[in-house]
């Protein structure tokens, strides 16, 4: 896949769309407040902030939502940055 | 008598489920707690337009019926008629953020397939149109099969056709859908939440919208920090000094009404337990309720406008180095008010190591109950005056005491995550709400709620234990040339403490307010209160409590109890909230056991260093 990348390695002000979610990397809890939040196959994502130190964790827009999250958790997401 | 029909308020976190809650129900609420859990129960009543009486509860908020978290839970189980403490609702009111559809319809297709009769409040609609959005909502009603009513739970509007059509839902016979029943295939729902999220939706602008502009400063890596800082500084400042001028009004009130009771008493005991007992007890504590509403109203206020979760965004790199997280930066905020809605608001952690680490170190964060005692023990023993251009030497120890205890705290964090607490952890999600100006009214009654369960403690606990600490210290009485804090029964008990910490400096007053002060720590105060104004009829001299404990007290031994209290566990309500959230003894009897530890170090090596400097 071009232009696919991880979560963690998208830019901030950049936006993508979820390719895939490496749902086996997280555990059952982490991965269904992730399903909460709308983190899905094909929505689209923007990375809008990152913490002060560290940069980590990450403000991500899902959807309408944003949400925080670590990058470590932002990792199991590939995204495409094509034809957004 | 049938009690009147129930109608359950639930929704996602941030959809505006409590303002409505607030905006339907005013101040007619109850907060309580569902059995076995310290999950709040927030109940109220209202009356709809066919002049039928109905109660109305606010659900906790939840993003799905698949709970994970104890609050979500207490959803779940309710919405199934499954908690203890609640029947099952006879009306769902659903609320959904207008601009928040594809994501809240997904819990609303859940919460309509449970089959309860359903009217859903399309909220927030003002900020859905400010970020341009515009929604048909006869359109969501149709693709829902429910009533959708558009409402501004802030701004008390829609509420009258939101009551119609509840009014309309309890009219019509019970109608509980034939069907497939709740659906729990989590990609069909979120299809299906999406569709019709897609259907709804009228036309999208884009705009840039006013919570990403905020959130451009607020959540900068550079100017982020110092806002918090600046917010976290103004916050304290503001709990001294705006709180004096009404704190100085109370105590005039209740030094006046002790007077005049006082003089209209003849002298006896019923004169000293009154104006011992209770007015110099009881009236002690009271005088800080100015600083606890304030402490109180900026934690409202950074809740209410959403900024609270950027604090914990901007904490949470910081606050994974002492093995916790970001989300640990709110109930840890809020212990600073008190710990035990601190305690409870770790619900909130998903992880269960994490959130016991957080409840352990909770209590080290300096209460509003440990304000009584520090600033009587600072106004008494350290000088008024500036050392540098707006900063007064007490409020620089005041500041210390609080560094104190958050140093404290991320100390044994650190310990506690590589010794007992070992291992899980690593998690930080959380939804970052759009900004929003609060409602006066629903802050103004969350603060009216704080003030009673004060003001119910300060009746309550601190009524009893000061009465009977007046007992004890009144009998028997001193005879000629005694003072009346040696020959009492709480003399004696306070000379077996006395053995144990003296070694740390405390003195036999000291001691003597230990032991009540285990019911809550601003009781010291109230104790030490007490037992001066007994001893003060043997002296025959009018001073105020700081003038006799300044003649009393050491300097070193004013700091070491100053040090004690950054540490001790010293309040019944925590360990009791401790003991309900960990489910069991073994965590609270280990809380108190390492505070009190640390707190007789702390103490000791504070007085010891202060004798060494020459202080003593």
């Amino acid at each position: 896949m071009n232009g696919a990348k991880s979560l963690d390695q998208l830019g901030v002000g950049v936006r993508a769309r979820i390719a895939a979610i490496d749902w086996a990397a997280l555990d059952d809890g982490d991965a269904s407040r992730l399903r909460h939040f709308g983190f899905d196959e094909g929505v689209a994502v923007e990375s809008l902030h990152a913490g002060p130190f560290g940069r980590d964790p990450l403000a991500i827009r899902v959807g309408r939502m944003t949400v925080a999250i670590r990058r470590a958790h932002a990792r199991a997401v590939r995204v495409t940055t094509e034809a957004v | 008598m049938t009690p009147p029909p129930l109608i359950a308020v639930a929704g996602n976190p941030n959809a505006g489920k409590s303002a409505l809650f607030n905006a339907l129900t005013g101040a007619r609420q109850k907060v309580g707690n569902y059995p076995g859990v310290t999950v709040e129960r927030h109940v109220g009543k209202t009356i709809l337009p066919g002049g039928r009486p109905v109660e109305v509860v606010d659900l906790p908020g939840a993003y799905g019926l698949d709970p994970t978290s104890p609050d979500e839970e207490v959803t779940r189980d309710v919405l199934l008629g499954k908690q203890a403490g609640e029947r099952l609702p006879d009306a769902l009111l659903i609320v959904v953020d207008a601009s928040n559809l594809d994501n809240h319809l997904r819990f609303t297709l859940q919460l309509i397939d449970l089959g309860l009769p359903t009217v859903v409040a399309l909220n927030m609609v003002d900020l859905a149109k400010r970020d341009g959005l515009e929604l048909d909502a006869a359109r969501l009603q149709k693709e829902l099969g429910v009533p959708v009513i558009e409402t501004v739970a802030v701004r008390k509007r829609g509420l009258d056709p939101l009551l119609a059509a509840l009014d309309e839902l309890l009219l019509s016979p019970r109608l509980v859908r034939a069907g497939e029943g709740p659906s729990h295939d989590p990609l069909l729902l979120q299809l299906r939440a999406r569709d019709i999220a897609m259907a709804a939706i009228v036309s999208e602008t884009p705009v840039r919208r006013l919570t990403h502009r905020l959130d451009g400063l607020f959540l900068h890596p550079v100017a982020g920090p110092v806002i918090l800082a600046a917010i976290l500084f103004v916050m304290f400042q503001a709990v001294f000094a705006w709180s004096a001028p009404p704190a100085d009004a109370l105590e005039a009130l209740v030094t006046g009404l002790g007077t005049w009771i006082g003089g209209a008493l003849p002298d006896g005991i019923l004169r000293s337990l009154i104006i011992d007992g209770v007015f110099a007890g009881v009236g002690a504590v009271i005088v800080f309720l100015p600083q606890i509403l304030i402490l109180f109203l900026f934690i409202l206020l950074l809740e209410g406008t959403g900024y609270m979760v950027r604090a914990a965004f901007l904490m949470d790199r910081l606050m994974s180095h002492a093995g916790l997280s970001g989300r640990a930066f709110i109930p840890l905020l809020s212990s600073f008010a008190c710990a035990v809605p601190g305690i409870m608001a770790t619900r909130t952690i998903a992880d269960p190591k994490d959130r016991l680490t957080t409840i352990l170190v909770a209590p080290l964060m300096t209460c509003s109950a440990r304000l009584p005692v520090y600033t009587l023990i600072i106004g008494a023993f350290i000088p008024a005056r500036t050392v540098g251009p707006g900063i007064g030497l007490q409020g620089l120890v005041m500041f210390a005491l609080y560094l104190a205890g958050i140093i404290g705290a991320l100390l044994a964090a650190l310990v506690l995550r590589r010794t007992v607490v070992k291992g899980g952890g690593g998690a930080f999600m959380m939804e970052l709400p759009k900004y929003q100006m609060p409602r006066l009214a629903d802050v103004a009654l969350g603060l009216w709620q704080r003030a009673m369960i004060f003001l119910k403690r300060a009746g309550g606990i601190i009524l009893t234990t000061t009465v009977i600490l007046w007992a004890l210290a009144s009998f028997p009485q001193a005879g000629p040339g005694q003072k009346q804090s040696d020959v009492s029964i709480a003399g004696h008990i306070a000379d077996g403490i006395h053995t144990v910490v003296a070694p740390i400096g405390f003195n036999k007053d000291i001691s003597l307010a230990l032991l009540p002060a285990m019911a809550a720590r601003e009781v010291a105060v109230a104790a030490i209160g007490t037992v001066y104004s007994l001893d003060a009829e043997d002296e025959g001299q009018l001073q105020t409590l700081e003038q006799r404990m300044a003649g009393r007290w050491s300097l070193a031994t004013a700091l070491a109890f100053l040090a004690w209290f950054v540490f001790a566990p010293q309040c019944i309500s925590t360990i009791a909230v401790t003991r309900r959230e960990t489910n069991g003894w073994k965590w609270p009897l280990f809380m108190v056991g390492y505070l009190f530890t640390l707190a007789y170090i702390a103490a000791g090596a504070t007085y010891w260093t202060a004798v060494a400097f020459g202080l003593g």
